[in-house]
């Protein structure tokens, strides 16, 4: 029977689970359920990865009404490669979260939680696996609404209006995906999205869907948090609880940048969009932009996880730069940043988390001499630290190759040489940390002095991170062939010639 | 002229749109801002229940010696975004509940003053 409904299983565990986490309402309880749940829901999109893989492409209709009247799941390697990221580190960041969140969430508020964190890993989940433009919105807000809620929990006061900004920018984000969508069925009368990408092609250059498209790419960048839009990113990463950063650096812009590549791709068609209507220069411009002003931005801050927030956004410009090279080559270095940048960036924000946990500030001086007290924790930073600058055998270096291999296919030298002066900021700010930890004593008051290692539970998820990064540092392959196979398999399906070099 | 009335609806929305938007924009209290926003959204729905309509058409509802009906779709589809926005607007006010109770305001540029100074 579960066979039968394996691509509707990640979200409809996650979704049955909630409700039931906050009626266990008892913190070690619904901790262990949702673990359970989020590991349940990972080990059933490692089985989708595996179908899509052998067959291709799946397609579910959800309730039994056949598609194009009923909602149609689709999975094939694209979104199974990124829900098998998402759920995986959903499972890890709840293991972490123990631990974390007792230090940084009201006891009362521990139900809650979870709660909202497994609505949020339904909401993600179906943004994947939906094959219909409507129902991406409405999971898109089922997640957007868990990860408000989720932002404001922390103790400090600034997390409220952090997450107050967040929900008035992501509100207008999703109502412009709305508004776009709704362009979109004016003129084809139709929500499937290879309905609609047969009859967008049919309709070519007609001015609604033209508009349709603006308001759809803008909306979706709010999401994805692009240059100029990602306002909201820094303050609502920088006040969220450590678990919640975790998981939203790690999973949400990544998922909002998937449903970039699908709208591009699966249902404008590449042709259309980067030819046509021009948006590859447009995002190209935007992401190196992002690179360099939030790179600069993130070495002039004092708190460590405003730092991470800004590198996310930097980041984010390489995922999106990989997307707008249009070729194989560029889309796929744009989808193993994604599965990458999670492995990085989770582990990066736990080890802030455990530092927190610990010394109970995550102020640049609060990591002076840590080297000596939480030497684990320190050396996960150090190498996931080192993986964000691209360090040869960690997952970063992989993800820059692949990059400036495309840039270069295309005659662009100046490009590959911009990805690599990103780089030395990430060198200056990663630095500061490290200096900090390892060359400057700790003060000498004794509190400092009784600073010991985190906790087994939170360093066995952030080890497991780390571990990931060196391992597909190295072993490149599986992670490769999968973003190549789904790479080739989006262009194929979007109707494009590659751009000869 | 007769683009002004012809399409006299898409206008309304156009209008409601950008006077949501701007509201969002350039409010500083908390609360003018969700109601910015629902201004925002509601003009969508109308948007959406514009296209719906099918000249000439009825109800769609099944009756005798009635052929043409309006599209039911937009409505359903805009049902499910009226329940998306009445939850954004639950979990924007009870913010904002939480807000007063931890800065005494709920102006914008008095919190982000009061944050300055710590």
């Amino acid at each position: 029977m579960f066979e039968q409904h394996l691509a509707a299983l990640p979200i409809i565990i996650p979704l049955i689970a909630a409700p039931i986490a906050l009626i266990l309402g008892r913190s070690l309880l619904t901790w262990g359920f949702a673990t359970l749940i989020s590991a349940w829901a990972c080990y059933a999109s490692w089985h989708l990865l595996l179908a899509a893989l052998s067959e291709g492409s799946l397609s579910y209709a959800m309730g039994g009404w056949p598609p194009p009247w009923g909602i149609e799941m689709r999975v094939d390697a694209a979104n199974a490669f990124v829900l098998l990221a998402v759920t995986a580190v959903s499972t890890l960041v709840l293991v972490y979260s123990k631990n974390s969140i007792e230090k940084e969430i009201d006891s009362a508020q521990h139900p809650l939680f979870y709660t909202a964190h497994l609505l949020c890993l339904a909401g993600l989940s179906g943004i994947l696996v939906t094959g219909d433009a409507f129902n991406l919105f409405v999971f898109l807000e089922i997640s957007s609404l868990a990860t408000y809620t989720l932002v404001s929990l922390a103790r400090d006061r600034r997390c409220l209006t952090a997450a107050f900004r967040y929900l008035v920018m992501g509100t207008i984000g999703a109502t412009f995906i709305l508004i776009g969508v709704g362009m979109l069925y004016m003129k084809t009368g139709t929500l499937n999205m290879l309905d609609l990408a047969e009859r967008i092609h049919l309709a070519d250059g007609n001015r609604t869907i033209n508009t349709g498209l603006a308001f759809i790419m803008v909306g979706v960048s709010i999401k994805l948090a692009l240059f100029p839009l990602h306002a909201w990113l820094p303050p609502a990463y920088t006040h969220a609880p450590s678990a919640v950063t975790a998981f939203l650096a790690s999973t949400a812009t990544k998922v909002a940048v998937y449903v970039m590549i699908r709208f591009i791709f699966t249902i404008f068609g590449a042709d259309y969009v980067f030819r046509e209507m021009g948006m590859d220069l447009i995002l190209m411009v935007l992401a190196i932009v992002a690179i360099f002003k939030c790179s600069y931005m993130a070495t002039a801050q004092s708190n460590v996880k405003t730092v991470l927030a800004y590198s996310s956004v930097a980041q984010i410009g390489y995922m999106v730069l990989g997307v707008s090279l249009v070729s194989v080559t560029g889309l796929m270095a744009g989808l193993i940043h994604i599965f990458n940048h999670a492995l990085m960036k989770g582990a990066l924000f736990m080890a802030v988390g455990a530092v927190f946990y610990r010394v109970g500030s995550v102020d640049i001086k609060a990591f002076r001499g840590l080297g000596k007290q939480m030497p684990l924790t320190m050396a996960a930073f150090t190498i996931a630290g080192l993986s964000i600058i691209g360090v040869p055998l960690t997952v970063g270096f992989v993800s820059k190759w692949y990059l400036v291999t495309a840039a270069l296919e295309q005659q662009h030298w100046i490009l590959a040489f911009l990805v690599l002066a990103g780089s030395l900021l990430a060198v200056i700010y990663i630095g500061r940390v490290l200096e900090a930890a390892y060359f400057q004593s700790a003060s000498d008051d004794a509190s400092a002095a009784e600073v010991k290692e985190a906790p087994w539970l939170m360093l066995i998820p952030m080890w497991s991170l780390v571990i990931a990064n060196i391992y597909f540092g190295i072993e490149t392959s599986i992670t490769t062939e999968a973003a190549s196979s789904a790479s080739e398999w989006l262009f194929q399906n979007s109707k494009v010639l590659e751009v000869s070099p | 002229m007769s683009f002004i009335i012809d399409y006299y609806n898409y206008w309304i929305v156009v209008f409601l749109m950008m006077t949501g938007f701007y509201i969002v924009i350039s409010a500083n209290n908390l609360v003018k801002k969700i109601v910015g926003l629902n201004i925002f959204q509601t003009s969508v729905f109308m948007l959406y229940i514009t296209m719906g309509k099918v000249s000439g058409g009825t109800a769609p509802i099944v009756a005798e010696g009635v052929t043409l009906y309006s599209n039911p779709l937009p409505h359903v589809l805009i049902l499910t975004a009226i329940v998306v926005g009445v939850a954004t607007t639950a979990v924007g006010l009870s913010l904002i509940v939480r807000i007063k109770r931890a800065y005494g305001t709920v102006e914008e540029n008095e919190f982000q003053n009061e944050d300055d100074a710590i």
